[in-house]
Protein backbone atom coordinates (compact mmCIF):
# COMPACT_ATOMS: atom_id res chain seq x y z
CA UNK A 1 0.00 0.00 0.00
CA UNK A 2 1.60 3.44 -0.92
CA UNK A 3 1.47 6.13 1.44
CA UNK A 4 -1.78 8.42 1.20
CA UNK A 5 -0.96 12.27 0.64
CA UNK A 6 -2.98 15.13 0.54
CA UNK A 7 -4.40 16.17 -2.75
CA UNK A 8 -5.17 19.88 -1.71
CA UNK A 9 -8.61 19.03 -2.85
CA UNK A 10 -10.87 18.75 0.12
CA UNK A 11 -13.82 16.87 -1.05
CA UNK A 12 -11.04 14.16 -2.11
CA UNK A 13 -9.18 13.88 0.86
CA UNK A 14 -12.19 13.49 3.19
CA UNK A 15 -13.61 10.71 0.89
CA UNK A 16 -9.53 9.20 1.50
CA UNK A 17 -9.53 10.17 5.04
CA UNK A 18 -13.02 7.58 5.46
CA UNK A 19 -12.34 5.05 3.34
CA UNK A 20 -11.61 2.58 5.64
CA UNK A 21 -12.96 1.82 8.84
CA UNK A 22 -10.26 2.14 10.82
CA UNK A 23 -10.19 5.98 10.34
CA UNK A 24 -14.04 5.94 10.63
CA UNK A 25 -13.69 4.14 13.95
CA UNK A 26 -10.69 6.86 15.22
CA UNK A 27 -12.95 9.95 14.22
CA UNK A 28 -15.70 8.44 15.47
CA UNK A 29 -13.59 7.61 19.02
CA UNK A 30 -11.90 10.78 18.52
CA UNK A 31 -14.52 13.20 18.60
CA UNK A 32 -16.00 11.61 21.50
CA UNK A 33 -13.16 12.00 23.25
CA UNK A 34 -12.64 15.88 22.05
CA UNK A 35 -16.35 16.22 23.23
CA UNK A 36 -15.98 15.00 26.57
CA UNK A 37 -12.46 16.31 27.64
CA UNK A 38 -13.37 19.58 26.13
CA UNK A 39 -16.83 19.91 28.42
CA UNK A 40 -14.91 18.67 31.82
CA UNK A 41 -11.62 19.99 31.36
CA UNK A 42 -13.26 23.77 31.26
CA UNK A 43 -14.60 22.59 34.61
CA UNK A 44 -11.43 20.90 35.58
CA UNK A 45 -9.77 24.43 34.30
CA UNK A 46 -11.67 26.62 36.07
CA UNK A 47 -11.56 24.66 39.21
CA UNK A 48 -7.71 24.54 38.55
CA UNK A 49 -7.28 20.83 39.32
CA UNK A 50 -4.93 20.25 36.62
CA UNK A 51 -2.33 18.84 38.61
CA UNK A 52 -5.22 16.32 39.83
CA UNK A 53 -5.86 15.40 35.83
CA UNK A 54 -2.48 15.00 35.23
CA UNK A 55 -1.83 12.55 37.89
CA UNK A 56 -5.44 10.51 37.37
CA UNK A 57 -3.60 10.78 33.47
CA UNK A 58 -0.47 8.75 34.59
CA UNK A 59 -2.75 6.25 36.43
CA UNK A 60 -2.85 4.73 32.50
CA UNK A 61 0.33 2.75 33.71
CA UNK A 62 -0.66 0.85 36.89
CA UNK A 63 -4.24 0.70 34.87
CA UNK A 64 -2.62 -1.17 31.69
CA UNK A 65 -0.50 -3.03 33.66
CA UNK A 66 -3.09 -4.08 36.34
CA UNK A 67 -5.09 -5.39 33.09
CA UNK A 68 -2.16 -7.05 31.96
CA UNK A 69 -1.74 -9.00 34.98
CA UNK A 70 -5.30 -9.48 35.90
CA UNK A 71 -6.22 -10.14 31.85
CA UNK A 72 -8.83 -7.55 32.40
CA UNK A 73 -11.20 -6.84 29.48
CA UNK A 74 -10.52 -4.05 27.03
CA UNK A 75 -9.88 -0.43 29.05
CA UNK A 76 -11.22 -1.93 32.61
CA UNK A 77 -8.02 -1.17 34.03
CA UNK A 78 -7.92 1.62 32.63
CA UNK A 79 -11.26 2.82 34.05
CA UNK A 80 -10.85 1.13 37.72
CA UNK A 81 -7.10 2.98 38.16
CA UNK A 82 -8.35 6.32 37.58
CA UNK A 83 -11.46 5.93 39.34
CA UNK A 84 -9.53 4.38 42.79
CA UNK A 85 -7.07 7.47 42.16
CA UNK A 86 -10.03 9.82 41.99
CA UNK A 87 -11.53 8.39 44.89
CA UNK A 88 -8.23 8.78 47.29
CA UNK A 89 -7.49 12.34 45.46
CA UNK A 90 -11.15 13.52 46.78
CA UNK A 91 -10.43 13.09 50.19
CA UNK A 92 -11.22 16.14 52.23
CA UNK A 93 -9.44 19.19 51.76
CA UNK A 94 -7.10 20.03 55.36
CA UNK A 95 -9.42 22.87 56.92
CA UNK A 96 -5.77 25.01 57.20
CA UNK A 97 -4.57 24.38 53.16
CA UNK A 98 -6.01 27.89 51.92
CA UNK A 99 -3.31 28.03 49.44
CA UNK A 100 -3.57 24.29 48.35
CA UNK A 101 -0.24 23.71 49.21
CA UNK A 102 -1.06 20.51 50.77
CA UNK A 103 -3.04 18.93 48.54
CA UNK A 104 -1.00 19.55 45.75
CA UNK A 105 1.42 17.99 47.76
CA UNK A 106 -0.98 14.85 48.23
CA UNK A 107 -1.58 14.52 44.57
CA UNK A 108 2.23 14.33 43.99
CA UNK A 109 1.96 11.60 46.49
CA UNK A 110 -0.61 10.04 45.18
CA UNK A 111 0.85 10.19 41.50
CA UNK A 112 4.49 8.17 42.85
CA UNK A 113 3.20 5.51 44.63
CA UNK A 114 -0.02 5.39 41.75
CA UNK A 115 3.19 4.67 39.10
CA UNK A 116 5.29 2.31 41.32
CA UNK A 117 1.81 0.09 41.63
CA UNK A 118 1.89 -0.16 38.36
CA UNK A 119 5.92 -1.18 37.99
CA UNK A 120 5.18 -3.59 40.67
CA UNK A 121 2.05 -4.97 38.74
CA UNK A 122 4.43 -5.62 35.59
CA UNK A 123 7.32 -6.82 36.89
CA UNK A 124 4.86 -9.81 38.38
CA UNK A 125 3.11 -10.51 35.03
CA UNK A 126 6.97 -10.98 34.28
CA UNK A 127 5.38 -9.71 30.86
CA UNK A 128 6.31 -6.79 28.33
CA UNK A 129 3.73 -3.70 28.15
CA UNK A 130 3.18 -3.97 24.37
CA UNK A 131 2.30 -1.21 22.66
CA UNK A 132 4.38 1.35 25.26
CA UNK A 133 4.74 4.41 22.77
CA UNK A 134 0.77 4.09 22.06
CA UNK A 135 0.33 4.39 25.61
CA UNK A 136 2.18 7.30 26.54
CA UNK A 137 1.90 9.07 23.28
CA UNK A 138 -1.56 8.00 22.19
CA UNK A 139 -2.44 5.80 19.37
CA UNK A 140 -5.44 5.78 16.68
CA UNK A 141 -4.99 2.64 14.89
CA UNK A 142 -6.50 -0.67 16.00
CA UNK A 143 -9.81 1.33 17.73
CA UNK A 144 -12.68 -0.92 18.19
CA UNK A 145 -16.25 -0.76 17.86
CA UNK A 146 -16.60 -1.90 21.93
CA UNK A 147 -14.34 0.92 22.65
CA UNK A 148 -16.28 3.16 20.53
CA UNK A 149 -19.53 1.70 22.02
CA UNK A 150 -17.79 2.05 25.82
CA UNK A 151 -16.36 5.61 24.91
CA UNK A 152 -19.89 6.47 23.71
CA UNK A 153 -21.65 5.18 27.06
CA UNK A 154 -18.85 6.72 29.46
CA UNK A 155 -19.55 9.94 27.69
CA UNK A 156 -23.21 9.71 27.40
CA UNK A 157 -23.65 9.43 31.32
CA UNK A 158 -21.06 12.14 31.94
CA UNK A 159 -22.57 14.20 29.67
CA UNK A 160 -26.06 13.87 31.51
CA UNK A 161 -24.14 14.16 34.94
CA UNK A 162 -22.84 17.77 33.59
CA UNK A 163 -26.30 18.87 32.53
CA UNK A 164 -28.03 18.17 35.71
CA UNK A 165 -25.32 19.70 37.87
CA UNK A 166 -23.49 22.19 35.00
CA UNK A 167 -24.59 25.56 36.98
CA UNK A 168 -24.80 24.79 40.86
CA UNK A 169 -20.99 23.12 39.92
CA UNK A 170 -20.05 26.52 38.31
CA UNK A 171 -21.24 28.03 41.64
CA UNK A 172 -19.45 25.80 43.78
CA UNK A 173 -16.02 26.26 41.64
CA UNK A 174 -16.34 30.02 41.48
CA UNK A 175 -17.41 30.92 45.02
CA UNK A 176 -17.71 27.79 46.81
CA UNK A 177 -18.60 29.81 50.32
CA UNK A 178 -21.54 31.62 48.65
CA UNK A 179 -22.91 28.24 47.01
CA UNK A 180 -22.58 26.19 50.74
CA UNK A 181 -24.78 29.26 52.48
CA UNK A 182 -27.35 29.02 49.42
CA UNK A 183 -27.61 25.20 50.06
CA UNK A 184 -25.77 23.78 46.79
CA UNK A 185 -24.09 20.65 48.20
CA UNK A 186 -20.69 21.58 47.30
CA UNK A 187 -18.51 18.55 49.31
CA UNK A 188 -20.43 16.16 47.24
CA UNK A 189 -19.97 17.85 43.93
CA UNK A 190 -16.52 18.16 44.88
CA UNK A 191 -16.06 14.10 45.27
CA UNK A 192 -18.57 13.60 42.22
CA UNK A 193 -16.69 15.72 39.88
CA UNK A 194 -13.42 14.01 40.70
CA UNK A 195 -15.04 10.53 39.76
CA UNK A 196 -16.18 12.13 36.67
CA UNK A 197 -12.90 13.89 36.05
CA UNK A 198 -11.13 10.28 36.54
CA UNK A 199 -13.41 8.50 34.30
CA UNK A 200 -12.75 10.96 31.43
CA UNK A 201 -9.42 10.98 31.61
CA UNK A 202 -9.35 6.85 31.49
CA UNK A 203 -11.78 7.40 28.25
CA UNK A 204 -9.41 10.12 26.62
CA UNK A 205 -5.80 9.08 27.57
CA UNK A 206 -6.34 5.49 25.38
CA UNK A 207 -6.56 8.08 22.27
CA UNK A 208 -4.66 10.86 23.48
CA UNK A 209 -2.08 8.44 25.52
CA UNK A 210 -1.25 9.13 29.16
CA UNK A 211 1.31 12.25 28.71
CA UNK A 212 -0.36 13.81 25.55
CA UNK A 213 -4.40 13.96 27.13
CA UNK A 214 -3.92 17.60 28.04
CA UNK A 215 -3.84 18.67 24.38
CA UNK A 216 -7.43 17.91 24.96
CA UNK A 217 -8.20 18.20 28.64
CA UNK A 218 -6.20 21.26 29.30
CA UNK A 219 -5.57 23.57 26.41
CA UNK A 220 -8.79 24.05 24.94
CA UNK A 221 -10.37 24.85 28.03
CA UNK A 222 -7.69 27.37 28.91
CA UNK A 223 -7.95 28.90 25.53
CA UNK A 224 -11.89 28.96 25.66
CA UNK A 225 -11.27 30.96 29.11
CA UNK A 226 -9.00 33.27 27.76
CA UNK A 227 -11.70 34.51 25.30
CA UNK A 228 -15.25 34.15 26.02
CA UNK A 229 -17.13 36.05 29.30
CA UNK A 230 -19.50 33.69 29.56
CA UNK A 231 -20.07 30.38 31.28
CA UNK A 232 -21.66 28.85 28.53
CA UNK A 233 -20.15 30.35 25.36
CA UNK A 234 -16.67 29.36 27.30
CA UNK A 235 -17.66 26.23 27.28
CA UNK A 236 -19.11 25.73 24.01
CA UNK A 237 -15.72 27.21 22.46
CA UNK A 238 -13.33 24.39 24.96
CA UNK A 239 -15.93 21.55 23.29
CA UNK A 240 -15.31 23.06 19.74
CA UNK A 241 -11.74 24.04 19.82
CA UNK A 242 -10.95 20.11 20.90
CA UNK A 243 -12.73 18.86 18.56
CA UNK A 244 -10.91 20.89 15.95
CA UNK A 245 -7.85 19.86 17.18
CA UNK A 246 -9.00 16.24 17.28
CA UNK A 247 -10.41 16.65 13.32
CA UNK A 248 -7.79 18.52 11.93
CA UNK A 249 -4.58 16.49 14.11
CA UNK A 250 -6.07 13.15 12.83
CA UNK A 251 -6.38 14.08 9.22
CA UNK A 252 -3.02 15.57 9.33
CA UNK A 253 -1.36 12.26 11.00
CA UNK A 254 -3.09 10.28 7.76
CA UNK A 255 -1.09 12.56 5.59
CA UNK A 256 2.10 12.40 7.11
CA UNK A 257 4.32 10.31 8.42
CA UNK A 258 4.40 11.92 12.21
CA UNK A 259 2.48 10.94 14.83
CA UNK A 260 -1.04 11.81 15.65
CA UNK A 261 -0.03 13.08 19.36
CA UNK A 262 2.84 15.56 17.54
CA UNK A 263 -0.55 17.01 15.47
CA UNK A 264 -2.81 17.25 18.95
CA UNK A 265 -0.15 19.04 21.16
CA UNK A 266 1.02 21.51 18.23
CA UNK A 267 -2.74 22.39 17.28
CA UNK A 268 -3.53 22.45 20.89
CA UNK A 269 -0.61 25.11 21.24
CA UNK A 270 -1.00 27.21 18.56
CA UNK A 271 -4.97 27.60 19.80
CA UNK A 272 -3.97 28.52 23.22
CA UNK A 273 -0.72 30.88 21.90
CA UNK A 274 -3.88 32.38 19.42
CA UNK A 275 -5.58 33.12 22.39
CA UNK A 276 -2.86 34.62 24.95
CA UNK A 277 -1.29 36.72 22.27
CA UNK A 278 -3.34 37.28 19.53
CA UNK A 279 -3.71 40.78 20.07
CA UNK A 280 -7.04 41.08 17.73
CA UNK A 281 -8.53 37.70 20.03
CA UNK A 282 -8.00 39.16 23.18
CA UNK A 283 -9.79 42.41 22.76
CA UNK A 284 -12.24 41.79 20.13
CA UNK A 285 -12.96 38.69 19.54
CA UNK A 286 -13.44 38.31 23.28
CA UNK A 287 -16.34 40.64 23.09
CA UNK A 288 -17.81 38.76 20.01
CA UNK A 289 -17.83 35.78 21.36
CA UNK A 290 -19.71 37.56 24.46
CA UNK A 291 -22.01 39.00 22.53
CA UNK B 1 -38.13 28.95 46.03
CA UNK B 2 -38.90 32.72 46.32
CA UNK B 3 -37.83 35.09 48.50
CA UNK B 4 -41.25 35.34 49.90
CA UNK B 5 -41.46 32.37 51.79
CA UNK B 6 -39.43 34.02 54.45
CA UNK B 7 -40.62 37.26 55.25
CA UNK B 8 -41.82 37.36 58.68
CA UNK B 9 -44.81 39.00 59.78
CA UNK B 10 -44.34 43.02 60.57
CA UNK B 11 -42.99 43.54 63.87
CA UNK B 12 -41.41 39.89 64.17
CA UNK B 13 -37.86 40.06 64.21
CA UNK B 14 -36.14 38.79 61.29
CA UNK B 15 -33.08 37.40 63.58
CA UNK B 16 -33.60 35.95 67.32
CA UNK B 17 -31.36 34.40 68.97
CA UNK B 18 -31.90 32.82 72.63
CA UNK B 19 -29.88 31.39 75.76
CA UNK B 20 -27.46 30.44 72.19
CA UNK B 21 -24.45 28.82 73.42
CA UNK B 22 -21.69 27.35 70.76
CA UNK B 23 -19.04 25.07 71.05
CA UNK B 24 -16.61 24.05 68.28
CA UNK B 25 -14.42 20.76 69.15
CA UNK B 26 -14.03 21.11 72.95
CA UNK B 27 -14.57 25.00 72.96
CA UNK B 28 -17.33 26.75 73.85
CA UNK B 29 -17.18 29.89 71.62
CA UNK B 30 -20.14 31.91 73.51
CA UNK B 31 -22.87 31.24 75.46
CA UNK B 32 -26.10 32.17 76.79
CA UNK B 33 -26.45 35.14 73.99
CA UNK B 34 -29.22 36.35 72.92
CA UNK B 35 -29.73 38.95 70.45
CA UNK B 36 -32.54 40.25 68.37
CA UNK B 37 -32.83 41.93 64.75
CA UNK B 38 -35.87 43.60 63.72
CA UNK B 39 -36.75 43.81 59.90
CA UNK B 40 -34.74 46.49 57.99
CA UNK B 41 -32.29 47.00 60.40
CA UNK B 42 -28.86 47.77 59.73
CA UNK B 43 -26.72 46.06 62.59
CA UNK B 44 -23.01 45.75 62.91
CA UNK B 45 -21.39 43.17 64.69
CA UNK B 46 -17.96 43.73 66.45
CA UNK B 47 -15.30 42.23 68.63
CA UNK B 48 -11.47 41.13 68.97
CA UNK B 49 -10.18 38.50 66.68
CA UNK B 50 -11.13 34.61 67.36
CA UNK B 51 -13.87 36.00 69.92
CA UNK B 52 -16.51 34.06 67.65
CA UNK B 53 -17.83 36.94 65.28
CA UNK B 54 -17.77 34.82 62.00
CA UNK B 55 -19.10 31.64 64.66
CA UNK B 56 -22.29 33.51 65.05
CA UNK B 57 -23.08 34.58 61.00
CA UNK B 58 -21.98 30.74 60.30
CA UNK B 59 -25.09 29.90 63.01
CA UNK B 60 -27.74 32.05 61.23
CA UNK B 61 -26.76 30.54 58.05
CA UNK B 62 -27.48 26.96 59.57
CA UNK B 63 -23.85 25.66 59.02
CA UNK B 64 -23.42 25.26 62.39
CA UNK B 65 -26.00 23.68 64.97
CA UNK B 66 -26.06 25.37 68.29
CA UNK B 67 -25.12 23.30 71.63
CA UNK B 68 -27.80 24.84 73.36
CA UNK B 69 -30.38 27.67 72.91
CA UNK B 70 -32.80 28.32 70.83
CA UNK B 71 -32.15 30.58 67.08
CA UNK B 72 -34.87 32.04 64.71
CA UNK B 73 -34.31 32.95 61.36
CA UNK B 74 -36.81 34.35 59.19
CA UNK B 75 -39.28 32.65 61.47
CA UNK B 76 -38.11 29.36 61.14
CA UNK B 77 -35.02 27.18 62.43
CA UNK B 78 -31.35 28.38 60.95
CA UNK B 79 -31.04 27.11 56.97
CA UNK B 80 -34.88 26.56 56.44
CA UNK B 81 -35.27 29.99 54.65
CA UNK B 82 -31.61 30.00 52.41
CA UNK B 83 -32.96 31.75 49.60
CA UNK B 84 -34.75 34.56 51.77
CA UNK B 85 -30.95 35.50 52.96
CA UNK B 86 -28.15 37.00 50.92
CA UNK B 87 -24.44 35.97 52.09
CA UNK B 88 -21.72 37.33 51.46
CA UNK B 89 -18.98 35.75 52.71
CA UNK B 90 -15.56 37.34 53.84
CA UNK B 91 -12.33 37.88 51.47
CA UNK B 92 -13.05 36.24 48.66
CA UNK B 93 -10.73 35.18 46.04
CA UNK B 94 -12.79 34.76 43.28
CA UNK B 95 -9.30 34.72 40.59
CA UNK B 96 -10.56 31.91 38.89
CA UNK B 97 -13.47 34.40 37.50
CA UNK B 98 -11.06 35.34 35.50
CA UNK B 99 -12.60 36.67 32.27
CA UNK B 100 -16.16 35.75 33.50
CA UNK B 101 -18.17 39.11 33.00
CA UNK B 102 -18.77 40.84 36.53
CA UNK B 103 -23.19 40.02 35.04
CA UNK B 104 -22.30 36.54 35.04
CA UNK B 105 -21.37 36.44 38.67
CA UNK B 106 -24.13 38.50 39.89
CA UNK B 107 -26.20 35.58 37.96
CA UNK B 108 -24.77 32.78 40.08
CA UNK B 109 -27.12 34.50 43.09
CA UNK B 110 -30.11 34.12 41.02
CA UNK B 111 -29.80 31.04 39.61
CA UNK B 112 -26.39 29.43 40.62
CA UNK B 113 -27.86 26.83 42.55
CA UNK B 114 -30.64 25.64 40.05
CA UNK B 115 -30.56 22.24 38.67
CA UNK B 116 -30.50 21.55 35.03
CA UNK B 117 -30.58 23.83 32.52
CA UNK B 118 -32.36 25.99 31.40
CA UNK B 119 -34.34 24.72 27.83
CA UNK B 120 -33.47 26.53 25.29
CA UNK B 121 -37.05 27.79 23.60
CA UNK B 122 -39.26 27.25 26.31
CA UNK B 123 -37.02 28.62 28.64
CA UNK B 124 -36.29 32.45 26.96
CA UNK B 125 -39.20 33.92 28.73
CA UNK B 126 -37.60 33.16 31.87
CA UNK B 127 -34.06 34.40 30.55
CA UNK B 128 -35.18 37.63 29.97
CA UNK B 129 -36.81 37.84 33.77
CA UNK B 130 -33.57 36.94 35.20
CA UNK B 131 -31.53 39.49 32.48
CA UNK B 132 -34.38 42.26 33.82
CA UNK B 133 -33.72 41.58 37.67
CA UNK B 134 -29.64 41.16 36.72
CA UNK B 135 -29.99 44.76 35.16
CA UNK B 136 -31.75 45.75 38.05
CA UNK B 137 -29.59 45.48 40.47
CA UNK B 138 -27.18 46.62 38.79
CA UNK B 139 -28.20 49.84 38.69
CA UNK B 140 -29.24 49.21 42.34
CA UNK B 141 -25.19 48.88 42.95
CA UNK B 142 -24.60 51.57 39.85
CA UNK B 143 -22.12 49.09 38.30
CA UNK B 144 -24.65 48.83 35.07
CA UNK B 145 -21.28 51.00 33.51
CA UNK B 146 -18.25 47.63 33.87
CA UNK B 147 -21.05 44.91 34.27
CA UNK B 148 -19.91 43.28 31.37
CA UNK B 149 -16.19 43.38 31.79
CA UNK B 150 -14.18 40.54 32.92
CA UNK B 151 -14.82 40.21 36.68
CA UNK B 152 -10.81 39.40 37.11
CA UNK B 153 -10.00 43.13 35.73
CA UNK B 154 -11.93 45.24 38.01
CA UNK B 155 -10.97 46.83 41.22
CA UNK B 156 -12.01 45.28 44.54
CA UNK B 157 -14.77 48.34 44.79
CA UNK B 158 -16.05 47.38 41.66
CA UNK B 159 -15.85 43.18 42.34
CA UNK B 160 -17.52 44.53 45.84
CA UNK B 161 -20.25 46.54 44.47
CA UNK B 162 -21.33 43.12 41.96
CA UNK B 163 -20.75 40.69 45.04
CA UNK B 164 -23.07 42.48 47.01
CA UNK B 165 -25.37 42.92 44.09
CA UNK B 166 -25.03 39.01 43.88
CA UNK B 167 -25.76 38.65 47.22
CA UNK B 168 -29.34 41.00 46.74
CA UNK B 169 -30.26 39.56 42.97
CA UNK B 170 -33.18 37.35 45.02
CA UNK B 171 -35.03 39.94 47.30
CA UNK B 172 -33.59 38.61 50.42
CA UNK B 173 -35.21 39.86 53.66
CA UNK B 174 -31.68 39.51 55.79
CA UNK B 175 -28.23 39.80 54.98
CA UNK B 176 -25.24 38.53 55.89
CA UNK B 177 -22.10 40.19 55.11
CA UNK B 178 -18.89 38.96 56.67
CA UNK B 179 -16.20 42.13 56.42
CA UNK B 180 -17.74 43.89 53.22
CA UNK B 181 -15.07 46.50 53.62
CA UNK B 182 -12.40 44.86 54.09
CA UNK B 183 -9.57 45.26 51.57
CA UNK B 184 -11.18 48.30 50.38
CA UNK B 185 -9.63 52.04 50.35
CA UNK B 186 -11.54 54.63 52.23
CA UNK B 187 -14.01 55.95 49.70
CA UNK B 188 -15.11 52.87 48.77
CA UNK B 189 -15.91 51.99 52.89
CA UNK B 190 -17.91 54.97 52.83
CA UNK B 191 -19.68 54.06 49.54
CA UNK B 192 -19.94 50.52 50.20
CA UNK B 193 -21.64 51.22 53.58
CA UNK B 194 -24.07 53.85 51.93
CA UNK B 195 -25.00 51.36 49.66
CA UNK B 196 -25.84 48.76 51.90
CA UNK B 197 -27.66 51.29 54.18
CA UNK B 198 -29.42 52.29 50.39
CA UNK B 199 -30.55 48.77 49.53
CA UNK B 200 -31.24 48.26 53.07
CA UNK B 201 -34.15 50.83 53.37
CA UNK B 202 -35.27 50.39 49.70
CA UNK B 203 -35.93 46.98 49.99
CA UNK B 204 -36.87 46.55 53.45
CA UNK B 205 -34.10 44.52 54.13
CA UNK B 206 -31.89 43.57 57.21
CA UNK B 207 -28.66 43.75 56.96
CA UNK B 208 -26.03 41.92 59.71
CA UNK B 209 -22.13 42.62 59.08
CA UNK B 210 -18.86 42.11 60.71
CA UNK B 211 -16.34 44.76 60.57
CA UNK B 212 -13.21 45.22 61.60
CA UNK B 213 -13.00 49.05 61.93
CA UNK B 214 -16.50 50.27 63.30
CA UNK B 215 -15.90 53.95 62.02
CA UNK B 216 -16.87 53.88 58.17
CA UNK B 217 -20.10 52.31 59.52
CA UNK B 218 -21.03 54.93 62.37
CA UNK B 219 -23.38 57.37 60.66
CA UNK B 220 -24.98 54.28 58.80
CA UNK B 221 -25.81 51.87 62.08
CA UNK B 222 -28.67 51.15 64.10
CA UNK B 223 -27.35 48.60 66.42
CA UNK B 224 -24.38 47.02 67.64
CA UNK B 225 -23.76 42.67 68.43
CA UNK B 226 -20.68 43.01 70.17
CA UNK B 227 -18.31 39.62 71.05
CA UNK B 228 -15.94 39.71 73.60
CA UNK B 229 -14.92 36.96 76.61
CA UNK B 230 -17.38 34.25 75.43
CA UNK B 231 -20.12 36.58 75.54
CA UNK B 232 -22.43 38.61 73.05
CA UNK B 233 -24.55 41.41 73.50
CA UNK B 234 -26.80 44.19 71.77
CA UNK B 235 -27.41 47.64 72.25
CA UNK B 236 -28.16 50.72 69.90
CA UNK B 237 -24.93 52.37 68.57
CA UNK B 238 -24.67 55.54 71.22
CA UNK B 239 -25.37 53.14 74.30
CA UNK B 240 -22.44 50.48 72.99
CA UNK B 241 -20.52 52.84 71.69
CA UNK B 242 -18.84 54.53 74.69
CA UNK B 243 -14.83 55.12 75.47
CA UNK B 244 -15.50 52.68 78.86
CA UNK B 245 -17.53 50.23 76.85
CA UNK B 246 -14.99 49.47 74.54
CA UNK B 247 -11.88 49.96 76.42
CA UNK B 248 -13.76 46.95 78.61
CA UNK B 249 -14.00 45.09 75.18
CA UNK B 250 -11.45 44.93 73.64
CA UNK B 251 -9.15 45.30 76.54
CA UNK B 252 -6.91 48.19 75.36
CA UNK B 253 -7.86 51.47 76.16
CA UNK B 254 -10.12 52.99 73.16
CA UNK B 255 -11.52 56.73 73.02
CA UNK B 256 -14.48 57.58 71.47
CA UNK B 257 -15.00 61.53 71.22
CA UNK B 258 -18.15 63.56 69.42
CA UNK B 259 -17.59 65.73 66.93
CA UNK B 260 -18.59 68.94 66.66
CA UNK B 261 -21.98 67.59 64.22
CA UNK B 262 -22.55 65.03 66.85
CA UNK B 263 -21.02 61.70 64.87
CA UNK B 264 -19.02 59.83 66.89
CA UNK B 265 -15.13 58.60 65.86
CA UNK B 266 -13.27 55.57 67.87
CA UNK B 267 -10.13 56.36 68.35
CA UNK B 268 -7.51 53.95 68.81
CA UNK B 269 -9.53 50.42 68.16
CA UNK B 270 -7.02 47.70 67.45
CA UNK B 271 -8.56 46.80 64.55
CA UNK B 272 -6.96 49.66 62.78
CA UNK B 273 -7.22 48.89 58.89
CA UNK B 274 -3.38 49.03 58.19
CA UNK B 275 -2.49 45.82 60.62
CA UNK B 276 -4.74 43.85 57.88
CA UNK B 277 -2.07 41.85 56.13
CA UNK B 278 -1.71 39.37 58.60
CA UNK B 279 -5.18 39.10 60.62
CA UNK B 280 -6.83 37.53 57.84
CA UNK B 281 -5.33 34.24 58.02
CA UNK B 282 -6.28 33.80 61.48
CA UNK B 283 -10.12 35.65 60.79
CA UNK B 284 -10.67 33.39 58.45
CA UNK B 285 -10.47 30.09 61.57
CA UNK B 286 -12.47 31.70 64.06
Amino acid sequence: MTSPSASWNPVWDLRQLLAYPFMVQAFAAGTIVAVLAGAVGWYMVLRRQTFAGHTLSTMAFPGAAAGLLFALPGALGYYLACGVAAVVLARRPDAHDSQGGIQSARIGTVQAVGLAVGFVLLAMSHGVLGGLDGLLFGSFLGVTDTQVWVLAAAAAAILGILVVVGRPLLFASLDPEAAAARGVPVRTLEIGFMLVLGVTVAAATQITGALLVFAVLVSPAATAQRVAGRPIASMVLSVACAVMIVWLSLACAYFSPFPLGFFTTTFAFLAYAAARWGRLPRRRAGAAVVA
Amino acid sequence: MTAESGRVPPGAPVVELRDATVRVGRRVIWSDVSVAIAPGEFTAILGPNGAGKSTLLKVLLGMLALESGSARVLGAAPGVHRDAIGYLPQHRDLAAAGRIQGREIVRLGLTGAHWGIPVPIVGRRRRRDESGRIDEVLDLVDARAYADRPFGELSGGEQQRLLIAQAVVRHPALLILDEPLDSLDLPNQAAVVRLIREVCSAQNVAALLVAHDVNPLLPALDHVVYVANGRASQGPVREVITTANLSDLFGVPIEVLSTSDGRLVVVGQPEAPHHHGHRHEYQGRE
